[in-house]
């Protein structure tokens, strides 16, 4: 088929002036882990630019910094040096407060081992970060109504996680991240924990999320649901050393 | 946020945390019962003995003429000391810091019989102040002794209320009865309300008779008095009456004036003045054993809760990662302590205010007073194991609330 670079039809970077903002914009990123003794370097200068709807994957060997760079992507750490700024708004200058409101509208994560609150239902979990926003008793209601059914799970809502299939779990995180609209969804392994085929379901979800507009980043170990996304990123010792749109043709 | 979001998360982890939040409310519920039950039984006892006391008579001294210790102007040392009405007639006019005295005679085990019925009962003659510095209260439609009964020495007789019991029976009527004391007949004109006594120097004053004490003399002639009591309402010029007291009767009876063991006194005050003291040491003690146990109870609490942010700190991670301000979660540990600690403190004193409305019941209070709770102590209690609570909370959770989002995920 085509070749996708984004839907912008630009290269990455090179946005017109009218267009908005990049939603991810990092130049020289750094991270330096201090464990007193030893000094880790898990990003050595990291260059990244996503465009809004681009649908990405990050891959890597093991202890390549993929988790460390989307961690700061999604304003769950802060680097040691360089800038990010997130829908045009620099990061570093943020304090905690601002940077808890920042994860609450502008990002959604997704992680491996789901992390959900066992002792509230499904319902409650997505319900969550609405709380956190504010929003009214209606439009929670609404709202976390709406979500169950994009995921396919209005049954399940008043389970506990426990009691749910790990697919499902995974499906409730993917609502939970999408509960206050945000203008990017993350994803570090999110099918890791899952077996190949409801890897394959959500993975599913992440390709609809895409078409219907939403910007996501996601690292999966596994080449092949990489190669469903649009862009790959490659990193390796801290550095990206390879990044290009995905043939579809292949 | 909303105190309502607050409260949602707190029913939550409610219905998660039952053993744990079982384990604080306990905690706090047992160290504000123990110690509002303790200051409690604590100044229920107090009463009942200050009250006990006082039903011996209310700051009295009671005086025994003894025997004479010094030699004293070419007399012996051992000389008994005899004394009668114009002793204490003499006291009375002397002695101005004095203002109630009586002698006191005593008969023991006298005849007291009623119909068929006999008993034997100590019989006392005492004079018209006597009553009142004794707290020899009638029964209603009874009096003690007047000026005229003993003007007259009129054969009238104040019967203590378990003697009353024992010779006429419960239900009956004794005033205007007859009774015969040692054979004489006495018109009955009183009869002892029921009171506290923990103390006594002849027996308790329920189980006595009591006449006019020129009836006495009239009927059982003796000279001299057994003793006398006198009473000096101002507390600060007791130990002054008491000095005058024998200064006169040393110059009346010639002996040392110096010589404090011929007449010996009892004095009351000097026992409440020892009360006093013994119940601020108590309470004292109760209070640090109080505060010991609400020092014990707030480490359980802090514990509780440092446990508590410790084991939550995924969920406080969760939760940051999904845009939860510091101020959430600082205040969602908050509210809950305090929460915690309120129902705790509210619980615990419940406990205490069921328990002293049941004791009553238990027949006890004779022995140990009514125990009385004190608001102002639960509430004091309720604050400092608040403060404990609160303190304990507070910093674990701002810890928590300080650490970046990835770090408490990795928990
Ligand atoms: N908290 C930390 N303290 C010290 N070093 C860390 C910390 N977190 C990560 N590192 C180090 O940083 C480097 C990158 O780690 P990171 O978790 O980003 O790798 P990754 O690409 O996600 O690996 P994986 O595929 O195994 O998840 C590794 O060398 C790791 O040991
Ligand atoms: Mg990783």
């Amino acid at each position: 088929m085509n070749l996708f670079v984004g839907r912008n039809g630009k290269k990455n970077g090179q946005a017109a002036p009218s267009s908005p903002p990049p939603i991810i914009d990092m130049r020289g990123l750094r991270k330096v882990y201090d464990t007193g003794a030893i000094q880790v370097e898990a990003l050595r200068g990291i260059e990244l630019v996503v465009q809004p709807r681009e649908f990405v994957a990050i891959v890597g060997p093991s202890g390549s910094g993929k988790s460390t760079l989307l961690n700061i992507v999604g304003c769950l750490d802060v680097p040691s040096e360089g800038s990010y700024r997130l829908d045009g708004e620099e990061v570093a200058e943020l304090d905690l407060d601002e940077l808890a409101d920042i994860r609450n509208r502008k990002v959604g994560f997704v992680f491996q081992s789901f992390n959900l609150l066992p002792q509230i239902t499904a319902y409650e979990n997505v319900e969550m970060p609405l709380l956190f926003k504010g929003a009214g008793a209606r439009e929670r209601r609404e709202r976390v109504g709406w979500l169950f059914e994009q995921v396919g799970l209005a049954d399940r809502m008043r389970h506990k996680p426990t009691e749910l299939s790990g697919g499902q779990m995974q499906r409730v995180a993917i609502a939970r991240a999408l509960a206050c609209e945000p203008a990017l969804i993350l994803a570090d392994e999110p099918t890791g924990n899952l077996d190949t085929s409801s890897g394959q379901d959500i993975m599913s979800l992440f390709e609809q999320l895409a078409e219907k507009g939403h910007t996501l980043v996601l690292i999966t170990h596994d080449a092949a649901l990489a190669r469903r996304t649009r862009r790959i990123v490659r990193l390796q010792d801290g550095l990206i050393v390879e990044d290009g749109p995905v043939s579809r043709a292949a | 946020m909303a105190i309502r979001n607050y409260l949602r998360q707190f029913l939550r982890d409610v219905r998660a945390q039952k053993l744990r939040l079982f384990l604080t409310v306990f905690g706090i519920v047992w160290g504000t019962a123990a110690v509002t039950l303790l200051l409690a039984f604590g100044e229920g006892l107090q009463k009942r003995v200050v009250r006990a006391q006082k039903g011996l008579g209310d700051a009295i001294v009671i005086a025994w003429p003894m025997r004479t210790t010094k030699p004293w102007e070419g007399l012996p040392r051992g000389r008994n000391l005899r004394m009668t009405e114009a002793d204490v007639a003499a006291l009375r006019s002397e002695v101005e810091e004095i203002d109630r005295i009586s002698e006191e005679y005593a008969r023991n085990r006298g005849r007291v019989g009623w119909g068929r019925k006999a008993l034997s009962a100590d019989i006392a003659g005492a004079n018209t102040e006597f009553g009142e510095m004794r707290s020899l209260v009638p029964q209603e439609g009874g009096r003690w002794f007047n000026e005229q009964d003993l003007a007259e020495r009129r054969r009238v007789v104040f019967l203590g209320d378990q003697l009353k019991r024992d010779l006429l029976g419960e239900g009956a009527e004794a005033v205007g009865e007859s009774v015969r004391l040692d054979g004489t007949p006495f018109l009955v004109i009183g009869v002892l309300q029921t009171k506290d006594q923990d103390s006594s120097y002849s027996g308790r004053d329920k189980d006595k008779v009591f006449i006019p004490s020129t009836t006495f003399k009239a009927i059982y002639g003796p000279e001299e008095i057994d003793n006398f009591i006198f009473q000096v309402l101002d507390p600060l010029k007791v130990a002054d009456a008491k000095r005058k007291v024998t200064e006169t009767a040393a110059r009346l009876h010639r002996f040392d004036p110096t010589d404090e063991e011929a007449i010996q006194m009892w004095d009351t005050t000097e026992g409440m003045k020892f009360l006093t003291t013994f119940f601020i040491a108590f309470r004292t003690f109760l209070g640090v054993v109080g505060a010991l146990t609400l020092v014990v109870g707030g480490i359980g609490v802090s514990n509780i809760m440092n446990v508590a942010v410790e084991e939550r700190t995924k969920e406080i991670g969760i939760k940051m990662a999904l845009g939860a301000r510091r101020r959430y979660v600082i205040g969602q540990f908050l509210f809950e302590t305090l929460t915690i600690t309120l129902a705790g403190g509210l619980l615990g004193f419940l406990t205490s205010w069921a328990i002293c409305a049941v004791f009553p019941q238990l027949g006890l209070e004779d022995y140990v007073g009514t125990p009385v709770i004190s608001a102002q102590v639960a509430g004091i209690t309720t604050l400092v194991l608040g403060g404990i609570g609160l303190v304990a909370g507070y910093f674990p959770a701002r810890t928590a609330a300080s650490l970046r989002p990835v770090e408490a995920l990795k928990m």
